[in-house]
């Protein structure tokens, strides 16, 4: 598993989920490890640009990113571990960092750590140097220590430590040169003097008693910290060096019954293995202290003012819940007014485009069919998508991108944490739930910073309760035409928002309560104990996220909109054109999905428009429209008010906008999320379960309120 | 028992308090010690959650939050 010589001569790394080919035989490897929420990626993607892949570990919900960094015709191959607290291994992550850390024989490490909170990140620190001497600190974030006033005196940090340390400001790309200066410089052999913290009398005794013995067997790993590790009984660590190096500890003759004697020693001198392991955390943290405290100072006792403050408001009895709905509502209202210029400008464009396009098919006098199937079938469908679908989604996601920059996520967590446990799931879930808002499938792989696989598997089976970014336009749009369309100005945009916040806050509500169901049921259990961390505010750098975000949205819409929505276009007018015994072949599956349909308070068209919709949630109303118009209703569509007209003639009522609504916010997840879904589950009976249970709760609501209006003579 | 040693979640917001002991099952309690939980370490109570739990505390110059039933096992005396 460890380094390779391939036939040309330059070498393979290819260890657990990580596969790096070397350019030439001086390439070097270096493993990035880090705190969450310290600027790890940010160091790393300010590093690595675009030259990144990333691998996913065989076994394990991690992935860990590799990237190039060249320097002086020199290959730096930097790897992203998972942000980790420690390296003692009691998650997946853990062990993953600890892993690659140990056997894979990387020329270097650095460690990401964050200026404003560096005690607590020293204690990883130590846990690397433990492993490897050739260690780089990179103190990050030294920009927002420097506005709360903590001066981080490096040199001294240095010379305690004993290793080359860098202050950096890696989301401006400042001290990151410095950074690759000190890693090459280790490479090229530079020496550390790695601070190593001693134990209590009896486990120094104990550990130099196993050490030597480690040694004189070649042990590939650091003979002190691996008979650390043995001494605590940590069982996986002998597995992994086994299946990595081949080396086998229990197989060195006389090393089993050492490590017993001197196991039973410590215990008489009162370090049975419960308190060994707590006596070594402790000296780790204590040390982190003593070395912070000489080389951090605080010019301001109060630097975290400000953050608590905010916090006090933005958490309180009083305000917590308000304003994270205040937020929630103004988001979406910049959506949906910020929306609607650019989809009637975009809407105006490409359809006189269409019609331009229709004529040159008709100069080239094409037939019929290509036309047909070209301008009206694929074109039009992209017109849609990108008019009606792409501004909302352009617009909403650079908001949320900036909400999660700024540190607001995992107050939303501290605030809904309690609804949480009394569903007897994860306080992690809320913020799984809130990537959702960007993505089901991304919500669904973030369910992984989630322990517990029960926890996870309620997290990832109630991801799709929560609108993603592709359904906000759906929602918008029929909200617009047949609730808020009665009102007029900037009222209309208000009342529209109030209305999408209630759909939202509905959704979360069946979050809850679904999880709530699953866990008294199929998915039993006590919520686990957890923390969470709630780290400073950070102003996000407003201009790069905006910039970045539209601009990803749009490529990632457009895209998809050319991989989905042209061919289901096509597919659609092949559907509306071809007829078999007197009526179209959508006529035939609309006229056959239509009983059904109506049942749930919608009707054909409807229903194999959200069935069409499976790639992507994007094309539903786009398909609608086609399903409508193929039956020859209208011809020019390009306002909201012509498109009301249109489902209005087709028999929509208040009551089937609601059941679209509600069928919008509840059925199946796209295909890209149920896919994500098989792969983070590895079951194909929990991805039909995260099928199925969300269609069951849309589409009873529907036929709930459906039939209760239809009883009541309201529709 | 020491009669200033309060159960951290009895901490008053605004309070401090020294861990003195620590009562949790393995797991949880290897997260509390990464955390720099160790005993000895000073705490503070610095807000609830609207509905009062989890509350998040000051440990180490980071804020972590943590529910009622974990606050409840560290045992931490009145600063």
């Amino acid at each position: 598993m460890r380094l390779t010589t391939q036939s040309t001569g330059a070498g393979v790394l290819d260890f657990g989920g990580i596969h790096i080919p070397k350019e030439t035989p001086n390439d070097r490897i270096i493993a990035l490890a880090g705190n969450p929420n310290v600027g790890k990626s940010t160091v790393f993607n300010e590093l690595t640009g675009l030259h990144q892949h990333t691998g996913n570990w065989p076994g394990k919900t991690v992935t860990t990113a590799c990237g190039r960094y060249r320097k002086d015709e020199e290959n730096f191959f930097l790897v992203d571990l998972p942000g980790t607290y420690s390296l003692m291994a009691h998650s997946a992550e853990e062990e993953v960092a600890r892993d690659f850390l140990c056997f894979a024989g990387a020329d270097a490490a650095v460690v990401v750590a964050d200026a404003t909170c560096l005690e607590r990140n020293l204690n990883l620190v130590l846990q690397v140097m433990e492993i490897t001497p050739k260690v780089v600190l990179c103190v990050n974030l030294m920009d927002e220590a420097g506005k709360k006033k903590i001066r981080v005196d490096l040199e001294k940090l240095a010379n305690l430590l004993g290793i080359p340390v860098v202050g950096a400001s890696a989301r401006s790309g400042k001290g990151l040169d410095a950074l690759m200066d000190r890693v090459k410089a280790l490479c090229d052999g530079a020496e550390t003097m790695p601070l190593r913290p001693r134990y209590h009398e009896a486990v120094e005794q104990a550990v130099a008693e196993l050490a030597p013995l480690l040694e004189a067997h070649g042990c590939p790993v650091n003979a002190r910290w691996l008979s650390l590790r043995l001494l605590e009984g940590d069982a996986a660590v002998s597995e992994s060096l086994r299946r990595y190096t081949g080396f086998a500890v229990s197989e060195i003759s006389g090393f089993p019954s050492a490590l017993e004697a001197a196991r039973k020693t410590l215990e008489e001198a009162g370090f049975p293995q419960s308190t060994l392991k707590d006596h070594v955390a402790t000296r780790l943290v204590e040390r982190s202290e003593a070395v912070a405290r000489q080389a951090v100072s605080f010019e301001k006792q109060d630097y975290a003012e400000r953050d608590r403050k905010i916090d006090k408001i933005l958490t309180s009895k009083a305000t917590g819940i308000p304003i994270m709905l205040l937020l929630l509502f103004a988001a979406l209202w910049i959506t949906i007014t910020g929306a609607n210029y650019p989809s009637s400008l975009l809407a105006e464009g490409l359809f006189w485009l269409e019609e331009k396009l229709a004529k040159l098919f008709t100069m080239l006098s094409a037939p019929a069919w290509l036309s047909g199937l070209l301008v009206e079938g694929v074109y039009r469908t992209l017109a849609w998508v990108v008019s009606v679908m792409l501004p909302p989604m352009a617009i909403f996601f650079p908001l949320f991108t900036l909400l999660e920059d700024s540190g607001y996520l995992p107050r939303i967590a501290f605030n809904l944490d309690n609804y949480f446990r009394k569903a007897c799931a994860h306080g992690k879930q809320a913020l799984t739930m809130c990537m959702g808002f960007g993505c089901n499938a991304a919500g669904v792989i973030g369910c992984r910073i989630i322990d517990s696989p029960r926890e996870r598997m309620i997290a990832i089976l109630t991801n799709n309760f929560v609108p993603c970014n592709g359904r906000f336009p759906t929602l918008i749009a029929i909200i617009t035409m047949f609730f808020a369309g009665a009102f007029t100005g900037a009222f209309q945009s208000v009342i529209s928002t109030l209305l999408l916040t209630s759909v939202i806050v509905l959704g979360v509500a069946a979050t809850m309560l679904v999880s709530k169901l699953l866990s008294k049921t199929v998915l039993k259990g006590l919520p686990s104990s957890f923390h969470l961390e709630l780290p400073p505010y950070r102003r996000p750098q407003i201009g790069k996220v905006i910039v970045r975000s539209i601009f990803d949205r749009t490529l990632f819409v457009l895209s998809r909109a050319v991989a989905v929505a042209a061919p289901a276009g096509l597919v659609l007018w092949v559907l509306a054109n071809v007829h078999v015994g007197g009526a179209s072949l959508l006529a035939h599956v609309s006229g056959f999905l239509d009983p059904f349909a109506r049942l749930f308070g919608l009707d054909g068209i409807i229903l194999m428009a959200f069935i069409l919709g499976f790639p992507a949630n994007e094309i539903v109303v786009p398909v609608m429209i086609m399903g409508y118009m193929a039956k020859g209703a209208l011809l020019e569509l390009d306002s909201l008010a012509e498109l009301h007209s249109l489902l209005a003639a087709n028999g929509w009522t208040w009551l089937t906008a609601v059941c679209v609504m509600l069928l919008c916010l509840m059925h199946w997840p796209c295909g890209t999320t149920c896919l994500t879904i098989k792969k983070e589950t590895q079951s194909a009976k929990w991805t039909l379960a995260a099928f199925f249970l969300p269609t069951a709760v849309g589409l009873l609501l529907c036929f709930v309120i459906a039939n209760t209006a239809r009883l009541l003579g309201l529709a | 028992m020491r009669t200033d040693a309060v159960s951290l979640n009895r901490l008053p917001v605004g309070k401090k308090g020294r861990v003195l002991h620590l009562d949790a099952d393995d797991a949880s309690r290897r997260r509390l010690l990464d955390l720099g939980l160790v005993v000895g370490t000073e705490v503070e109570s610095l807000y609830k959650s609207p509905s009062g739990n989890p509350v998040a505390y000051f440990v180490r110059g980071a804020v972590i939050a943590l529910r009622d039933d974990v606050a409840g096992g560290i045992l931490v005396a009145l600063s």
